[in-house]
């Protein structure tokens, strides 16, 4: 299954980005196979507005099952669902931690943005 | 940036300061609106700053700030920040055809008399991109816009974050949000509890972006029908958004039966009256002093003093 | 003659000058309140509404038959208003500028558009005295295309006087793009100065001739007198800091019916600017009317 982690650079020992929108980057695990992929979001970090809405979409062209990360607004959160994914918040430390922590059942589901939306 | 922290052993990355920081609380914001622009809520702020102590103060305010000229800041850090794109004709490319002019929605497309025979006004275009990506031969350039820079300095009270927004720029709240987030970046690395966010006037994208996420929110109006009517619509937005809203009037005694009716408008909407603050010309004569209404001292300073004792109470109570 | 009151910045007297003037030409007048997240000029006139209508911008709608996820649309647009997924696009109405990119640029012609509210224009009539305004939806984050909507409804007054919003921002634009002349309301005090610097740039850019008035004057120092002398601006008015100004404004009454010795300043104000915009090579010295994009 493929999970997507928020994260502040692009390799499995980055440490966890806790914001969604602009995150650094987003890192992606395969658990079946091991394979990584990454992407940086600077186009993500640069956004004026709706930097939520891109990332969303983003994830879900990657393919990813799952989510991990910190904070989440409204319009994200909406995309996310619609999309199929879930969203794991309340991991802590490297990409590669966190993807075990999810692993081992230590992360809390997402049932709702945890965030304001900066435009409501 | 503000700079990492240095690595904790066994990691091979420097932290960055912002939210990475799961265990440190986060500061408490305060953010002072007005609606009506001219009410005194930056030389309130500024004040606020003086008397309150272990704070960051934000000028949010990007659009027309004056924080600055009373706090007195001394720049550390400044970056410039970019937001949205211009489109630009090469007019050695265009052919004239006028197909930009036709899809802009937004009137920026201008036919000229002179060699060239289409203008972009740069303070009309609005980054959309449509013409960019319609232009049958592709002879639009699509450029980053910088608009404007933000600072991160050093003040009397402590450490402060403004900015300073373009002319003409599209006012989106985007660098709003970025002071913020620099100013909450900053309460967390120097320890301090309290950011004082000094917003903008009225009560569109900027505001929504000063206010979202705030701790409470605290109107500091005038006592006319021009007041009253602003700070219901502001009032709104704040309610909006599910967050505490403080009232202050300030320059009560222009208009004692204006300073009753919006405290009873305060009331009907759930929102704390923390005070008034009387007319005094000190006000301005510190500001031309370059100094904030309480190191000058008087009537309002005294008034000022008591506001922020009672903001202090609601802010421990009601948010 | 289309004149606009603006500044740099907020509570300087811009309502109060700009509704002032217009009571004071002597014939028939248009006021466009364009600060419309906080529209004022109504409280303090009693007109009769004669016209209401919401103003929406166009938004995307997705025929999720017709689409075939290629993802274009989302592509193109600047602000995120459009996500797709692999089975569906979703629209965040909220974001979208109303710049249509998406539906011309659909190869499958899924995506059609439809107005979403932003604001409301009321037009009220008093007399020779005709007010547009423009409201805006609490919430609302886009502001200029309600400034547009206000601007573009129809008229035949010779005069129309604008009553722009604060700042400097594209808002501030939008209200004042196209004008004959613009004045820039400020008061002596460091903050005033201050955006009034800022103002005046702006001014400068758009290419728009200017002066300006200074309200509460004698409040506080002469650095502004000095940067208008200096910079060559003409000060049209000089509006005095009278507690009986301050009340008046608090109660909601026009200057020139609460305090009648103003009314022959505000008269001469109206016929200085409608020299100025008649006789632009000999009227106000900043007439740098420049190329929209030089």
């Amino acid at each position: 299954m493929k999970v997507v982690v928020t994260s502040t650079g692009e390799s499995l020992n980055s440490l966890v980005d806790q914001r969604f929108g602009r995150a650094a980057a987003f890192v992606m695990v395969d658990t079946g196979s091991g394979e990584i992929t990454s992407e940086d979001n600077a186009a993500g970090v640069d956004a004026a507005q709706g930097a939520g809405v891109q990332a969303a979409e983003r994830v879900a062209r990657l393919g990813a099952a799952r989510l991990i990360t910190g904070h989440c607004g409204p319009k994200a959160f909406r995309t996310l669902v619609a999309a199929g994914i879930e969203v794991y918040t309340g991991a802590t430390g490297t990409i590669g931690e966190a993807v075990e922590q999810l692993e081992a059942g230590e992360l809390t589901r997402m049932t709702g943005p945890d965030r304001a939306g900066h435009w409501g | 940036m503000a700079a990492p922290m240095p690595a904790p052993e066994g990691l091979s990355e420097a932290l960055p300061v912002v939210e990475a920081q799961a265990t440190r609380a986060r500061a408490r914001e305060l953010v002072v609106v007005s609606g009506k622009g001219g009410t005194g809520k930056t030389s309130v702020v500024a004040s606020f700053a003086v008397l309150a102590g272990n704070t960051v103060v934000a000028d949010c305010d990007v659009d027309a700030a004056d924080l600055h000229l009373v706090l007195e800041p001394r720049i550390v850090e400044t970056e410039r920040f970019s937001s949205g794109h211009d489109a630009v004709i090469r007019q050695s490319d265009c052919d004239g055809c006028g197909l930009c002019e036709v899809v802009c929605r937004f009137d920026a497309v201008v036919a000229t008399t002179g060699a060239t025979p289409f203008i972009i006004d740069p303070l009309a275009c609005e980054g959309c991109g449509v013409c960019v990506e319609l232009c049958p031969i592709r002879a639009i350039d699509f450029n980053e816009r910088i608009c404007g820079e933000w600072f991160s300095s050093h003040t009397r009270t402590g450490p402060m974050v403004h900015a300073r927004l373009g002319i003409a720029a599209e006012n989106s709240g985007k660098l709003v949000s970025l002071v913020r987030t620099k100013a909450a970046e900053t309460a967390a690395h120097e320890g301090r509890g309290v950011i004082l966010t000094d917003g903008p006037p009225g009560i569109g994208c900027p505001v929504i972006a000063a206010i979202t996420g705030a701790t409470g929110v605290l109107i500091v109006t005038e006592p006319t029908v021009s007041g009253a009517h602003d700070m219901e619509r502001v009032l709104e937005l704040a309610d909006h958004f599910g967050i505490p809203v403080a009232t202050c009037v300030n320059r009560w005694d222009i208009n004692p039966e204006g300073a009753d009716d919006i405290e009873n408008r305060a009331r009907n909407h759930d929102a704390a009256i923390v005070g008034r603050i009387r007319y005094d010309a000190a006000v301005t004569r510190a500001q031309v002093e370059g100094r904030t209404v309480v190191e000058l001292g008087g009537a309002a300073a005294d008034d000022i003093r008591a506001v922020w004792e009672r903001v202090q109470r609601w802010m421990e109570v009601s948010t | 003659m289309i004149v606009a009151i603006a500044s740099g910045k907020g509570g300087t007297g811009k309502t109060t000058v700009a509704l002032n003037l217009a009571l004071s030409v002597g014939r028939r007048v248009r006021i466009l309140d364009c600060d419309v997240e906080a529209p004022n000029v109504r409280l303090f006139i009693d007109a009769e509404t004669v016209h209401r209508e919401e103003v929406g911008i166009p938004v995307p709608l997705v025929d999720s038959a017709a689409c075939n996820q290629c993802g274009e649309c989302s592509r193109l647009c600047q602000y995120n208003a459009l996500a797709v997924l692999g089975s569906s696009v979703m629209v965040f109405p909220e974001l979208c500028h109303g710049c249509g990119g998406c539906a011309r640029v659909c190869p499958e012609g899924a995506i059609r558009e439809v107005p979403r509210s932003i604001g409301v224009v009321e037009e009220a009539r008093m007399g020779d005295l005709y007010l547009v305004q423009g409201r805006l939806n609490v919430g609302e984050a886009l502001v200029p295309p309600l400034i547009r909507a206000v601007r573009a409804r129809p008229g035949d007054e010779d005069i129309v006087v604008i009553d722009a919003p604060p700042g400097t921002s594209c808002s501030m634009i939008a209200a004042v793009r196209g004008c004959d002349f613009v004045v820039l309301v400020t008061e002596p005090t460091p903050f005033g100065l201050n955006d009034l610097m800022l103002a005046v740039k702006t001014v400068r850019a758009v290419g728009i001739p200017f002066s300006v008035v200074i309200n509460r004057a004698g409040s506080g120092d002469g650095r502004v007198h000095e940067y208008c002398a200096a910079e060559g601006i003409e000060i049209l008015l000089e509006i005095p800091d009278d507690r009986r100004v301050a009340e008046a404004y608090a109660r909601g009454l026009p200057l020139v019916e609460s305090v009648p010795e103003l009314q022959p300043l505000f008269a001469t104000l109206a016929s200085r600017i409608e020299a100025e915009t008649s006789f632009p090579e000999i009227g106000g010295r900043e007439n740098g009317r420049t190329d929209a994009c030089a």
